[in-house]
């Protein structure tokens, strides 16, 4: 039955060959996890063959596709935020409060940011820098990193993030900032 | 420490600023704080450079995974178009 009514519209059986590399490079560069991208590839063209029926052909297949994709990328951040890595994060929040001195708010001597190094050189395209740039994301905690990538990577608006991760406006903003300190902090440890 | 001391020496507050800035607006007040420490602070003035240099790399990322070279190894494709097929016959 769904092979005639969605014949016109969609075509399941050129899916693995069209669209499994172009999904699976997408989960990946969200996840940052092989298994987990793989598993979703594969949980997305199940889902959609259930959902067939509701595609109107307003999109194209892949834009379909990817938006399923996405809302399981979602639903992944949740879980993995949730539960044990709490622990993570307070880890990672520890670390910067010797970012600044308590009183005033002011550098500390041995965290303040130097340059790279690079700056002038088109960092942009400097692959190793790109490299530590992904193990240094991979460090932050599993909220943080939800958080972080939903905002710059997809442009969701703020709103949204708080309601699909459940974080508090003014958290979001603690989250955003603790995520960025950290981050630069790694690159600046790992690279100089 | 009088208010303009204060928001000379809080680059805890200025960082925050120099994110939020990123994202969304800042108030008029939190403009002025701002700039009033950045005029007179050149390590925040590194950071806010790194800072927009480090979002701007991980949104290439992202849009460079749209032309990656990663690959599903074919076995697994294959497995999956079948499992696909046959949830085709079922239905």
């Amino acid at each position: 039955m769904l092979a005639t009514t969605t014949s016109s519209l969609l075509n399941p059986h050129k899916w693995v060959d069209n669209y499994a590399d172009y999904l699976y490079a997408y989960a990946l560069a969200r996840l940052n996890d092989e298994e987990q991208a793989r598993d979703l590839v594969q949980e997305v063209f199940l889902a959609a063959l259930e959902r067939a029926d509701m595609f109107e052909g307003k999109s194209t297949e892949r834009t379909w596709l990817t938006a399923i994709l996405k809302n399981k990328i979602i639903d992944t951040y949740r879980r993995r935020s949730s539960g044990l890595n709490n622990v993570t994060i307070r880890a990672a929040e520890q670390e910067q409060e010797d970012f600044f001195y308590p009183a005033d708010g002011h550098w500390r001597e041995e965290h303040r940011p130097k340059e790279f190094g690079i700056e002038d050189h088109d960092p942009l395209h400097n692959k190793e820098f790109n490299l530590v740039l992904q193990q240094c994301l991979k460090k932050l905690p599993a909220l943080w990193l939800a958080v972080f990538t939903m905002k710059h990577m997809e442009d969701e608006s703020t709103e949204n993030i708080c309601t699909e991760l459940k974080v508090t406006s003014a958290n979001f903003w603690v989250i955003i900032h603790r995520t960025k300190l950290n981050l630069r902090a790694c690159l600046q440890k790992t690279w100089i | 420490m009088g208010p303009i001391k204060k928001i000379q020496y809080n680059c805890k507050q200025a960082t925050f600023l120099i994110e939020k800035k990123l994202i969304d607006k800042l108030t008029l007040r939190e403009k002025i704080e701002l700039h009033i420490h950045l005029a007179g602070c050149s390590v925040c003035r590194v950071f806010d450079k790194q800072s927009q240099l480090i979002n701007k790399m991980v949104q290439q990322f992202l849009k460079s995974s749209n032309n990656s070279d990663v690959h599903l190894n074919a076995g697994f494709k294959q497995d999956l178009q079948q499992r696909i097929e046959e949830e085709l016959n079922k239905k």
